[in-house]
C-alpha cells in the first residue's frame, strides 16, 4: 500500500474523536496533559501544566476560551495503533454555542467528576449538551487518591442526578498518573468510530478559528465527508466566501502540516484569510467546484447578549482603546463594538459580549495586554422594544430608550438556570431567585445537595447575581444557564439626574416593581461619593418625568487656608495648580463639577453589591 | 494705593517645638549671638545695595521665637535698617513673642530697641488646651504678659487657635468673648489645621485626637466673624481682625502685592518678578551669609501671569478685596487677564464674589470657601 494512502485515508475504525467535559477545577486540563504525555506526543522536557491553554488568562483562571485539538497515536492493547483526536472545548455557558460545535465534531466524551466534590451545575449542563450531540459518554472519577474522595457516593450521584450508568466509571488520579491507560482503553473500546464517505462532496465543520501572526487566520475543522486538501478551492456555505487552501494539518500539540484531511479527521486549514470575523463558527466548508447539496446542521451566527460601555479613564487613551478593540476582534469575532459618547465619561465604545465571563475576559485582556485603564458601565441585556407604530427596536443601551409614550411594550430575554447547592443554603437561594423575579421549574435532591431549576430574567442575572449567589452560599453553589425565550415585562428606564441633568452612564432598565429601591440605592451611593461643593447638589432617580428617589449633597461651608503669609505664597500657588490638574478629571453638571472618580466608584460598587 | 515695602527677619530658634507648627524653627543649645548679629546685618546690607532708595514701611521679626533674640541684635538690625533705607514716618516694627515670664522680662529692652508693635502667641485661654498645643506658658503667665505688653508697646495683638479637639461652637464663642475683653486693637484667630511634618500629623492619623467636623468648624468660623465684628474688630483678612486703621501693615503688604525682603534662615522675599528663598538650615545659612554676605538658596522668576494669579489668590483674602489700580501697578496686568469669565459669572451669581470696574472682592460667604472660589476664578 502506498504511504500516501496509509497516512491520509485511514480506515475510520482507527479513529476516535472525543471531548473532555468537567466542572472547573475537576481536573480536565491535568487529564489532557497526562493523555498527551502517555501517548508520547510531547517530550517530557517540553511538558508543562495546562499545555492546551495558551493564553495567560486561560492558564490563570483555569478556563478554556479557545477550542484546540490534539492528535494522539495510541498503541492499544488489541495491538493496533489508534488515532485519538482530543477536542479541548471551552466549558463556560457564555461560549455555549462554541461548545456545541466542538461537541458536534466528536462522537464521544469523557465526563470528569471530582470524586470528593461530586456533580456540579456546569457538569450537568455540559453532559446534557454532549447527550444532545449523540455522544457516548465515559464517566471518569478523578482525584480518587485524595482522603476526602467518596467514589461510591459520587458514582451514585452521577446515576441519580444525570441518569448515566456509572457502574464502569474509570477510577483515576490525573495528578498522580493513576488509571490513565484505563481511560485510553475505554476510549478505544467504548466510543464509536466516526463514519463518513471519502468520495462524497466535501463537508467540513468550522469548529473555531484564531489569528496567528505568521499564518493569518487558522481554522479548526472536522471533516465529515469528502477530502480537504492543500491547493483546493473551498467555499464557506453560510457566508458564500471562496478561498484557496494554503495548508492543512493537525496539532500534536505542535502544528504539523500534511497533504489532506479525510472523513472523521480533525485538524486545521489556512487560506489567506485576514480576519477571524470572516469565519463563522458552525459554518460548513465545502469544495467550490463540487459543493455539497446541504450544509451540516446547526449553524447559528453569534449574537452578543450582554452589552456595556467601555471608556478610557484618561481621555487621551481613546485612540489606543479603538486600536486595541480592533486587534482583539481580529481574534474574537463574537464581540462587537461601536463608538459611544457619554456626558459623564466622555468618548468610548458600546461593546457586546456573549455573556458576563466573555465581558470580563475582554476587559481584562484590554487592561493587561494593551495596558489600558478602563471604566466599565453596568452591563445591560438586549431588549426588544415594540413601538406604538408596530416597529421593533433591539435596545442594548438604556440611554437610547425611546420616550415611554412611543412604547407599546418591551420584551426581555429570560434564561433557564440550574443551581446546585448544599441543602442548608437552599432557603437563601430560593429567596434570591424570588427577589430576582425567578419562576421555579424544578427542585430535586441528591444526597445532601439540592438542584433548583429556575426561569430568570437575564437582566436580573447581569446585575450582581453571581456575587450575591456567592455571598449567600459562601461560595458553595454552582450555577449554569441556557438562554430561554424573550417575554414581555413591565420594564422602565430609570434615569439618574445630577442637578436635573441626566448622567447617561448610570441610567438602567429595571422591572417597575424594583425601580424605586434600585434608584434610591444608586442615589445614596452617589451622595456618599460626591464631595461637597460650593452649591447644593440634587441627586434624583426618575422614571420619565417622575422622580422616585432624591438625595441632596449639602453645600460646602468652609474651604479656606487659615494662614497665607509671605513664605506660604509659592506653596499655595502650587496647591492651586494641583487643583487645576484635578479639574481635568471633573465633569460639569449645571453649576457643579463632579469628579469622574465618583461615577467610577458608583459603577464599581454596582459590581460588588 | 501704595502696597508698601516690608522687611521680614526670621529668628529660627525655639525653646521647644510646638506640635502644630510647620514653620522653620529649631531647638538649639547655645547660640553665638555675635556671629548671628554680624551675619544678619551682612544680609541686610547685601539686600540694601539692591533696593536702595526704597522707603521701608514695615519690619517684622518672626520665627521661631524672636522674643528669644538678644535685644542687642534687634537693636543692631533696626539701626542697620535705619542707616540703609529711608523710613516711613509711621514705620511699623512688629515682633512675635511668647507670653512666658522669661520673655516678658525683655519687653522693656525690646521696646527700647525700637519695637512698636508686639504680637503675642497666647493660642488659647484655657490651661488644658495650652498643654495640648505644647505651649510652655499657662494662662496666668499669658494674662500677665499681655497686661505688661499693653503697658509697654503702643500697639499689641495676640493669636488664638480654635476648632481644637473637644471644642464646640458654644465654648469657642465664650472663649472669644473673653479674648475681646482682653484685646487691644488686633487679633489673629486661626483655625487649627494639621500640617504634614508636624508632631500632630502622625498623632492625628493614628486617631489620638479628633478635630471638630466640617460643619462645626464652619460654624466657629461664622461665630468668629460675627462676634469680632460686634466688638468693633471685624475681619480684614481671613484670620485677622482689627479696629479700623489697626491692621498689620506688614502683612497687608504681602496681600496687596507689595515687595518684601526675607532676611535670615528660610525667609522668603519677593522683589518685582523675582521670588527669593534663603537657606532653611540655620547652620548652612549662617556659614553662607558669613562667606558671601547673604544666604540665598534659590531665586525663581515669576511670569506676569503667575504674579497676577498669586495676587488674585492673596488679594481675595482681604475683606477690602483687590483694588484694580494697585493690582495693575504691582504686576502690570489687570485681574481680568487671568480670570475665567464663565467662572466669575458663576461666582457672582452664587453670591460669592462682587465685581466692579475698580474692585473685585469675595463676599463673606465667598471668603469661607475661598479655595473653591479661587480655583473657579483661575480655571483655564
Amino acid at each position: 500500500m502506498p504511504r500516501f494512502f496509509e497516512e491520509s485515508m485511514p480506515t475510520l475504525d482507527h479513529i476516535r474523536n472525543f471531548a473532555i467535559i468537567a466542572h472547573i477545577d475537576h481536573g480536565k486540563s491535568t487529564l489532557a496533559d497526562r493523555l498527551i504525555q502517555r501517548c508520547g506526543a510531547i517530550a517530557d522536557r517540553d511538558m508543562r501544566d495546562q499545555i492546551l491553554d495558551s493564553m495567560d488568562i486561560e492558564r490563570e483562571r483555569g478556563i478554556t476560551i479557545k477550542a484546540q485539538t490534539v492528535r494522539l497515536a495510541y498503541p492499544a492493547k488489541d495491538g493496533r495503533t489508534y488515532q485519538l483526536n482530543l477536542m479541548d472545548t471551552p466549558g463556560h455557558v457564555d461560549f455555549a454555542y462554541e461548545v456545541s460545535r466542538s461537541l458536534a465534531a466528536c462522537e464521544g466524551s469523557i465526563l470528569v467528576v471530582d470524586a470528593s466534590q461530586g456533580v456540579e451545575a456546569q457538569t450537568l449542563a455540559n453532559v446534557y449538551q454532549a447527550l444532545d450531540a449523540g455522544h457516548e459518554i465515559v464517566p471518569v472519577l478523578n482525584k480518587i487518591d485524595l482522603p476526602a474522595a467518596e467514589p461510591e457516593r459520587v458514582r451514585q450521584q452521577i446515576e441519580d442526578v444525570i441518569g448515566l450508568d456509572a457502574s464502569d466509571a474509570v477510577m483515576i488520579s490525573a495528578k498522580s498518573g493513576i488509571g490513565i491507560d484505563d481511560v485510553l482503553e475505554a476510549l478505544v473500546t467504548r466510543l464509536p468510530a466516526p463514519v463518513g464517505d471519502p468520495d462524497a462532496p466535501l463537508q467540513a465543520l468550522l469548529v473555531d478559528s484564531w489569528y496567528d501572526a505568521y499564518l493569518g487566520v487558522v481554522i479548526l475543522v472536522r471533516v465529515k465527508n469528502g477530502i480537504l486538501k492543500r491547493g483546493q478551492k473551498v467555499r464557506m456555505m453560510a457566508s458564500g466566501a471562496v478561498y484557496d487552501v494554503d495548508s492543512v494539518g493537525y496539532f500534536t500539540p505542535k502544528l504539523v502540516k500534511c497533504d489532506q484531511l479525510g472523513p472523521g479527521e480533525m485538524g486545521f486549514m489556512t487560506a489567506g484569510i485576514k480576519a477571524v470575523a470572516d469565519t463563522n463558527v458552525g459554518d460548513t466548508i465545502t469544495e467550490d467546484r463540487r459543493p455539497a447539496d446541504t450544509p451540516l446542521a446547526g449553524f447559528k451566527p453569534s449574537v452578543p447578549v450582554v452589552w456595556c460601555g467601555l471608556f478610557p479613564v484618561d481621555a487621551a487613551d481613546y485612540e489606543d482603546l479603538r486600536e486595541s478593540l480592533a486587534k482583539l476582534r481580529l481574534n474574537d469575532a463574537s464581540f462587537q463594538y461601536e463608538p459611544e459618547t457619554s456626558a459623564a465619561l466622555g468618548f468610548g465604545f458600546r461593546c457586546g459580549f456573549l455573556g458576563l465571563l466573555h465581558l470580563e475576559i475582554i476587559q481584562e485582556r484590554l487592561e493587561r495586554e494593551f495596558n489600558l485603564d478602563l471604566i466599565t458601565t453596568a452591563p445591560s441585556v438586549v431588549y426588544n422594544v415594540t413601538l406604538t407604530d408596530g416597529t421593533v427596536e433591539a435596545l442594548h443601551n438604556p440611554a437610547d430608550m425611546p420616550d415611554p409614550a412611543r412604547i407599546d411594550h418591551i420584551e426581555e430575554p429570560w434564561i433557564k438556570a440550574t443551581i446546585m447547592v448544599p441543602d442548608e443554603y437552599l432557603g437563601a437561594i430560593l429567596q434570591l431567585c424570588t427577589e430576582r423575579r425567578g419562576q421555579q421549574l424544578d427542585l430535586t435532591y441528591a444526597g445532601n445537595r439540592a438542584m433548583a431549576v429556575y426561569r430568570l430574567p437575564l437582566n436580573e442575572v447581569v446585575f450582581d447575581f453571581y456575587d450575591r449567589l456567592k455571598s449567600v452560599t459562601r461560595g458553595y453553589a454552582s450555577f449554569d444557564y441556557d438562554m430561554d425565550a424573550y417575554a414581555e415585562s413591565d420594564l422602565v428606564k430609570v434615569a439618574i439626574l445630577v442637578n436635573q441633568e441626566p448622567v447617561d452612564a448610570l441610567s438602567f432598565v429595571v422591572h417597575r416593581a424594583n425601580a424605586e429601591s434600585r434608584g434610591r440605592a444608586i442615589c445614596q451611593r452617589l451622595k456618599e461619593l460626591i464631595p461637597r461643593q460650593m452649591f447644593q447638589i440634587a441627586i434624583q432617580a426618575a422614571i420619565g418625568g417622575r422622580v422616585v428617589a432624591r438625595e441632596t449633597v449639602s453645600a460646602l461651608r468652609k474651604d479656606v487656608l487659615a494662614k497665607c503669609y509671605g513664605g506660604d505664597i509659592t506653596r499655595k500657588r502650587k496647591l492651586l495648580e494641583k487643583q487645576k490638574e484635578g479639574k481635568k478629571r471633573m465633569r460639569q453638571f449645571g453649576k457643579v463639577e463632579i469628579p469622574q472618580s465618583a461615577f467610577l466608584a458608583a459603577l464599581k460598587m454596582g459590581d460588588e453589591r | 494705593m501704595n502696597p508698601g515695602f516690608g522687611i521680614y527677619v526670621h529668628w529660627p530658634f525655639c525653646l521647644s517645638k510646638c506640635p502644630y507648627c510647620d514653620f522653620n524653627s529649631h531647638v538649639a543649645g547655645t547660640i553665638d549671638a555675635d556671629r548671628w548679629r554680624r551675619a544678619l546685618v551682612a544680609e541686610l546690607g547685601w539686600f540694601a545695595a539692591r533696593t536702595s532708595g526704597r522707603t521701608v514701611t514695615s519690619v517684622f521679626f518672626g520665627g521661631g521665637t524672636p522674643s528669644l533674640m538678644p535685644p542687642v541684635i534687634v537693636a543692631a538690625l533696626l539701626d542697620e535698617i535705619a542707616g540703609r533705607w529711608p523710613l516711613a514716618g509711621n514705620l511699623e516694627v512688629t515682633l512675635e513673642a511668647n507670653p512666658s515670664s522669661v520673655e516678658a522680662d525683655r519687653f522693656q529692652s525690646l521696646r527700647a530697641a525700637g519695637i512698636n508693635r508686639l504680637s503675642l502667641g497666647i493660642q488659647a485661654l484655657e490651661d488644658g488646651a495650652l498643654r495640648f498645643l505644647g505651649r510652655r506658658h499657662d494662662l496666668g503667665e499669658a494674662l500677665a504678659a499681655l497686661d505688661l505688653a499693653g503697658r509697654t508697646f503702643p500697639r499689641t495683638s495676640f493669636d488664638l487657635i480654635y476648632a481644637r479637639p473637644g471644642q464646640t461652637p458654644q465654648s469657642w464663642r465664650a472663649e472669644l468673648e473673653r479674648a475681646l475683653t482682653l484685646a487691644g486693637e488686633h487679633l489673629s484667630l486661626y483655625q487649627l489645621t494639621i500640617e504634614p511634618g508636624t508632631a500632630f500629623a502622625p498623632a492625628h492619623a493614628r486617631g489620638d485626637f479628633i478635630l471638630p467636623d466640617e460643619d462645626a468648624a464652619a460654624e466657629m468660623f461664622e461665630i468668629t466673624a460675627e462676634v469680632t465684628a460686634a466688638a468693633g474688630l471685624p475681619a480684614y483678612e481671613i484670620s485677622n481682625h482689627a479696629r479700623p486703621g489697626a491692621a498689620c501693615r506688614h502683612n497687608l503688604t504681602y496681600w496687596r502685592g507689595g515687595d518684601y525682603l526675607g532676611i535670615g534662615p528660610g525667609a522668603h522675599g519677593r522683589l518685582g518678578a523675582e521670588r527669593i528663598r534663603q537657606h532653611r538650615a540655620p547652620e548652612s545659612w549662617l556659614t553662607m551669609a558669613e562667606k558671601d554676605g547673604h544666604g540665598t538658596r534659590a531665586r525663581e522668576s515669576l511670569s506676569g501671569e503667575d504674579r497676577a494669579r498669586e495676587l488674585v489668590m492673596t488679594g481675595l483674602r482681604l475683606s477690602e478685596g483687590i483694588d484694580t489700580e494697585t493690582f495693575v501697578e504691582s504686576c502690570g496686568r489687570t485681574p481680568d487677564s487671568v480670570i475665567d469669565p464663565a467662572g466669575l459669572a458663576r461666582m457672582v451669581e452664587g453670591g460669592f464674589v462682587e465685581s466692579g470696574p475698580d474692585r473685585l472682592r469675595a463676599t463673606k460667604r465667598g471668603r469661607a470657601l475661598l479655595n473653591s472660589v479661587i480655583a473657579t476664578l483661575l480655571a483655564d
